[in-house]
């Protein structure tokens, strides 16, 4: 039997993840776990993040489970999710500078204060929190049947600069065009939380329990 | 812009079941919390924020049960407030599904409280819950106070000062509602709302008072509101959350549809 693992650091709400991917998921299992076999033995993996990155990369490296996520991103799928979008690059200015885990090259930046929207109202409010939309950079198998431009729900207050344009995978437009999500090879990290962003959100993790990963 | 301004029922749980007070005191029926939010969510809530209005522990327990049945089902995000007053209920809302938590009276006995749960669990989950009322007299400057109690108790808090105050503890938003307003269906006090939604960098959403759709749009024109909140009018069938969505976009606000 086909599996999900949802890779458990201890530090927040999983059973959003978990629901949504057991909506989705048909006969494939969804574990939650942090248990280096039961994951590396689940066809691929999500990597939810929630709370503030220098706990979460503590919690990685405290229990060996960086080196799972090197493992999986060579071997199977895996899907990240907001601070485990993050988490996968070099660096993040949060916590007055925290190393990552250097999978992606890349740093990870607070959105600048004082920004402007588009057409006036004024200074943007930060977090960005709410609907917003993704515009995909290009294709991949984990668009399928969603409309270029769908909303999203976000909320954060750092954002992912790719060092690499060939990784951005989508784009949306908060003050500026940031990289809302990435790709490469078997990897595919998005900022904001499919779990809660409704059809849109439940057809990208349905698309991803199908996704070979490589596209 | 393209950050949609959300539109977020309200939902007041009273041992397990939705009601809805006028100005806090007379409680009507109005159904199954699962229920309920399954259909908001149907005609496109961006959220869904559930007040516990319970008064004991025991029914609290009951809360939590429900927000674990609408997790299962709603994969919109989820806030709950009303008798959050530590750590471990926070955790424990969590846990069950909800994303944000709403502190309210906890907040003004022990503002602490506000940093201890944004250092835990990330200012992205905690909502700072202001009941204001206006307390200036007609040709003073505006002014208004921070009320507890579903608005029975006066602190002399001044609003302004404790949204800032918050914010910089912590608050990743504020709910804010207008306690001369709610359950009066005349609208949102606007001025109030521009006044707190400019003097802090986080999102506010405005509540209290909304009768009509034009209530909503002037709530994000005129109070200048990250997101609106109301319960009546969705509630008893009066308007869908989708014809609310088509009427602020008929005014030229982004929303999501």
């Amino acid at each position: 039997m086909n599996s999900i693992a949802v890779l458990n650091l201890g530090t927040g709400n999983l059973r959003s993840v978990q629901k949504a991917l057991e909506h989705v998921a048909g006969s494939e299992r969804v574990i939650v776990s942090s248990d280096h076999q039961a994951i590396l033995a689940a066809d691929r993996v999500v990597f939810p993040g929630v709370g503030a990155i220098r706990d979460c990369i503590a919690e990685l490296q405290k229990t060996g489970l960086d080196d799972v996520v090197r493992e999986v991103v060579a071997s199977r799928p895996l899907l990240g999710v907001c601070l485990g979008m993050q988490a996968l690059f070099d660096m993040s200015e949060e916590n007055g500078g925290t190393a990552c885990l250097g999978i992606l090259p890349g740093k990870v930046v607070h959105f600048p204060k004082g920004m402007l929207g588009k057409g006036g109202g004024g200074t943007l409010k930060i977090p960005h929190m709410g609907w917003n939309r993704v515009k995909p950079s290009r294709e991949h198998a984990m668009w399928t049947d969603i409309p270029t431009g769908s909303r999203f729900y976000f909320v954060h207050s750092y954002y992912a600069v790719p060092s690499s344009y060939d990784d951005v995978a989508a784009t949306t437009e908060y003050g500026h065009e940031f990289a809302s999500v990435v790709s490469h090879g078997n990897l595919f990290a998005v900022q904001f939380h499919p779990e809660k962003s409704q059809h849109a959100g439940l057809q990208l993790l349905a698309n991803f329990v199908v996704w070979n990963g490589e596209s | 812009m393209s950050l949609a301004k959300r539109i977020i029922p309200c939902l007041d749980v009273d041992n397990g079941r939705v009601v809805k007070g006028v100005q806090f005191v007379d409680i009507r029926d109005a159904g199954d919390p699962v229920e309920i939010a399954r259909r908001y969510d149907e005609q496109g809530a961006d959220e869904i924020t559930f007040l516990d209005i319970t008064a004991s522990s025991d029914d609290r327990e009951t809360m939590v049960h429900v927000v674990e049945e609408v997790a299962g089902q709603v994969f919109i995000p989820l806030t709950v407030g009303g008798g959050i007053r530590k750590v471990e209920d926070i955790r424990r809302m969590l846990n069950a599904g909800a994303d944000k938590v709403a502190i309210n009276t906890a907040a003004v006995f022990n503002p602490e409280f506000v940093k201890e749960a944004a250092e835990k669990f990330g200012s992205q989950c905690i909502v700072v819950a202001i009941d204001a009322k206006k307390v200036s007299a007609e040709g003073e400057p505006n002014k208004w106070e921070i009320f507890t109690h579903g608005g029975r108790k006066p602190t002399g808090i001044d609003a302004i000062e404790w949204a800032k105050k918050m914010v910089d503890y912590g608050a990743g938003e504020i709910l804010l509602t207008s306690m001369d307003r709610d359950g009066t269906k005349i609208g949102f006090d606007l001025e109030l709302n521009a006044a707190i939604s400019e003097a802090v960098n986080v999102p506010v959403i405005a509540s209290g008072g909304v009768g009509n759709l034009d209530h909503l749009v002037e709530g994000v024109k005129q109070g200048k509101a990250d997101a609106v909140l109301a319960a009546s009018i969705f509630h008893f069938g009066e308007y869908t959350v989708e014809e609310a969505k088509q009427r602020m976009q008929d005014a030229g606000i982004e929303v999501r549809l």
